[in-house]
C-alpha cells in the first residue's frame, strides 16, 4: 500500500489534492483501490490541516489515519519540522513546497520544488494540483494524464483548465 | 454502472436520490450535513423532483416526514448524535403508526464532553425506538442500504420506519469509489410506495388515535411481529437486489471465515473491514480466527449469530459504546442470543473508538489474542484496560 500524508492549511485545498489523487488511482480500474480523507473535525481558514490518501492493489480497508507514509506531501513549508521523517516509511519522501531549495538538508528523502511560482504563473491561488503533479511525477502512482481526467470528473468547471495545465506543467518541470 | 468516487455521505445522498423521494425534510448536523446539501442542490437542479423542507429543529423534521407519510408518500431525512436524541419522543410516533420512513443516521458521540466524532452510542441508545436498524461498512453499502431500506420498510407486511446509519467521519467522511446505478435499474428496483395506511378523503379513517390497556398492547405485540417479518423481506430485497445490481449482500450478518473458527470478533460498522484484515494476517500465522459483522442491531440477528458462534471457543464483541453501569449495549445482545440459542462459549466485551478515538491494528490483534489466552476480565476498554483495573 501507498500512503501519502498531505500537510497544508485550511484554505489550501490538501484534501482535494488528496481526493483528486485517489480518484485518479482509482479510476485505472480493476486492481486500483484508493481511499482518501481529512483529518476529522472543525475546519478552520489558515489552521494546520492534514488529509490521507491510500493506495493499494486491494480494497483498503484500514480506515485509520497513517502513522508512517511513503509521501509527506507539504503545501505550506511552514508545517515543515525536522521530527517528520519519524513519520515516514523506510524509503519514504518529503516532497516540499517552496522556493528555498538550500532551506532544507538536501537528504534523499526530501525533495523540494516551487510550486508557488507554477501556480502564480498561471493564476492559481494555491499550488494543491502543483504538488499532486509533482508527487505523481515522483512516485508513478499515476500519470498527468490520470490526473486530469480526475479533475474534469470533479472540479468545478471553470477552474479546470487552469489545474489541468498545472499538473501538465509540472510534470514537465519534475523530469528536468 | 459508473463508478465515482464518493464519501459515504454524497453515496447515501445518490443512493436516496434514485428512490426518488416524494418529500425531505432536514436540519444540518455534522458529520451528515452533506447528505441533506446534496439532496437540496438535486432538488435545486432538477435531478430530483421531491419537496425539501427545511425544518427548524430535528423534532421538527422528524415529525414533518411522520406528516408525509401519513399522507401517503415516500419520506426521508437524516441526523446524527444530539439531533436524534432530539427526535428521539418522534421515533415511537413513526414507528406506532406504522410510517416506513427512512432516515440516515451518522453515527456520532454525544455530549458531554460534547464531541462531533464518530461512536455508535447515538443510534445504539435508541434500540428500543421501534425502528429497524442497519449499519453499513463503506460509501457502497451506504448507497445499496438507501434503495434497500426504503424497499423493506414498505413492504405492506413490515411497514416499520427504517434507521440507516453510516459511521460519522470514517464512513461518511470517507472517499472511495463507489457504483451508482442507472436510475432505470433502480426503478426496476424500487417500486413507487402504495399503501392503505394515510389519510384518504374518498377512504377516510382515524390515524394516530388513543388506545386503552386492552388495545395497546395488541397494537404493540403486532409492531414487534412486522419488525420480525422483515428479516424475511430483508433477504427478499437481497435476493432482488443482487439480481439486478449484481452485489450480493448476506442478511442480517455478514459471516468472515468463522466455519472452522476457533476465536471470532463480532463487531458492527467500518471497523470490521479492519478485523477481517487482522484475521486474514494471523491466519497466514496459522491461527483460527475469524470475524462476523452484524449488519442489522433490529431485527436483532439471536439464532444466525448463536449459530455462527456455535464451534467457537470464544467470541470478542467489539463495540463503539457503553452502557454506563452494565457494558456494551451490543455485548448484551449478544450473550441475550447466545444464551437462548444455547450457544454457551466465553465471551468478552471490547469497548473502544468512543468519542472517535482510533481502533489500531494492533488493537484488533490484541483482541484475538486475548481471547486464545482466556481473560479473567470479561469488559475491557482499549487502551484502558479491565473493568476491575
Amino acid at each position: 500500500m501507498i500512503e501519502i500524508l498531505w500537510l497544508g492549511r485550511g484554505g489550501q485545498g490538501a484534501f482535494t489534492a488528496a481526493k483528486l489523487l485517489g480518484a485518479a488511482y482509482s479510476a485505472k480500474g480493476g486492481e486500483y483501490f484508493a481511499l482518501a480523507f481529512p483529518s476529522f473535525g472543525p475546519e478552520r481558514r489558515g489552521a494546520p490541516v492534514r488529509a490521507f490518501t491510500k493506495l493499494d492493489g486491494k480494497p483498503v480497508l484500514d480506515r485509520s489515519e497513517t502513522e508512517k507514509a511513503d509521501y509527506i506531501v507539504i503545501l505550506d513549508e511552514t508545517l515543515y519540522s525536522e521530527g517528520l521523517t519519524k513519520s515516514l516509511k523506510n524509503g519514504g519522501k518529503i516532497l516540499i513546497n517552496s522556493k528555498s531549495r538550500g532551506k532544507y538538508q538536501s537528504g534523499e528523502n526530501i525533495s523540494v520544488f516551487d510550486g508557488n511560482a507554477i501556480a502564480a504563473e498561471l493564476g492559481l491561488p494555491t499550488a494543491n494540483t502543483v504538488m499532486l503533479g509533482f508527487l505523481a511525477a515522483a512516485s508513478g502512482a499515476v500519470s498527468a494524464e490520470d490526473i486530469c481526467l480526475s479533475i474534469d470528473g470533479y472540479m468545478p468547471e471553470k477552474i479546470r483548465e487552469k489545474n489541468k495545465a498545472a499538473v501538465l506543467r509540472t510534470e514537465k518541470e519534475a523530469v528536468k | 454502472m459508473p463508478k465515482k468516487f464518493l464519501s459515504g455521505d454524497e453515496a447515501f445522498a445518490e443512493g436516496v436520490r434514485l428512490a426518488k423521494p416524494d418529500v425531505i425534510s432536514a436540519y444540518p448536523i455534522t458529520p451528515q450535513t452533506i447528505v441533506v446539501e446534496r439532496l437540496s442542490e438535486m432538488v435545486e437542479d432538477g435531478s430530483l423532483d421531491a419537496e425539501f423542507i427545511h425544518v427548524e429543529s430535528e423534532h421538527s423534521a422528524l415529525s414533518c416526514a411522520i406528516g408525509a407519510s401519513a399522507a401517503g408518500v415516500r419520506a426521508f431525512t437524516a441526523t446524527s448524535s444530539q439531533g436524534l436524541l432530539y427526535m428521539a419522543e418522534c421515533l415511537t410516533y413513526a414507528s406506532g403508526g406504522r410510517f416506513p420512513i427512512v432516515m440516515m443516521n451518522a453515527n456520532r458521540s454525544t455530549a458531554l464532553p460534547w464531541n462531533i466524532y464518530g461512536d455508535q452510542r447515538d443510534s445504539l441508545s435508541l434500540l428500543d425506538s421501534g425502528w429497524i436498524q442497519a449499519y453499513a461498512e463503506n460509501a457502497q453499502e451506504s448507497l445499496d442500504l438507501a434503495l434497500m431500506s426504503f424497499y423493506i420498510a414498505e413492504n405492506e407486511k413490515v411497514s416499520t420506519p427504517f434507521m440507516v446509519n453510516l459511521d460519522g467521519f470514517t464512513v461518511t467522511h470517507t472517499y472511495e469509489e463507489a457504483d451508482v446505478p442507472e436510475a432505470s435499474a433502480a426503478e426496476n428496483f424500487l417500486p413507487p410506495y402504495r399503501t392503505e395506511n394515510k389519510l384518504d378523503l374518498e377512504s377516510p379513517k382515524n390515524m394516530a388515535f388513543s388506545a386503552g390497556p386492552e388495545h395497546n398492547y395488541i397494537f404493540k405485540y403486532k409492531e414487534h411481529r412486522a419488525m420480525l417479518e422483515a428479516v424475511s423481506v430483508i433477504e427478499e430485497a437481497e435476493r432482488k437486489f443482487a439480481e439486478i445490481f449484481g452485489r450480493s449482500y448476506t442478511g442480517l450478518i455478514e459471516e468472515y471465515l468463522t466455519e472452522d473458527a476457533d476465536f471470532v470478533i463480532v463487531t458492527l460498522g467500518s471497523i470490521a473491514g479492519l478485523c477481517r484484515e487482522t484475521a486474514d494476517k494471523l491466519r497466514a500465522a496459522g491461527k483460527k480466527v475469524g470475524v462476523v459483522r452484524i449488519r442489522y442491531m433490529r431485527p436483532f440477528p439471536a439464532s444466525q449469530l448463536a449459530a455462527a458462534l456455535k464451534n467457537a471457543k470464544a467470541a470478542a464483541v467489539l463495540e463503539k459504546d457503553i452502557s454506563f453501569g452494565n457494558e456494551g449495549a451490543v455485548f448484551s445482545e449478544v450473550n441475550s442470543a447466545l444464551f437462548r440459542y444455547g450457544t454457551f462459549i466465553p465471551t468478552y466485551n471490547f469497548i473502544g473508538g468512543l468519542g472517535g478515538r482510533n481502533i489500531s491494528a494492533s488493537d484488533i490483534e490484541s483482541i484475538f489474542e486475548a481471547m486464545e489466552k482466556g481473560l479473567s476480565e470479561k469488559i475491557n476498554f482499549i487502551g484502558i484496560g479491565g473493568e476491575r483495573q
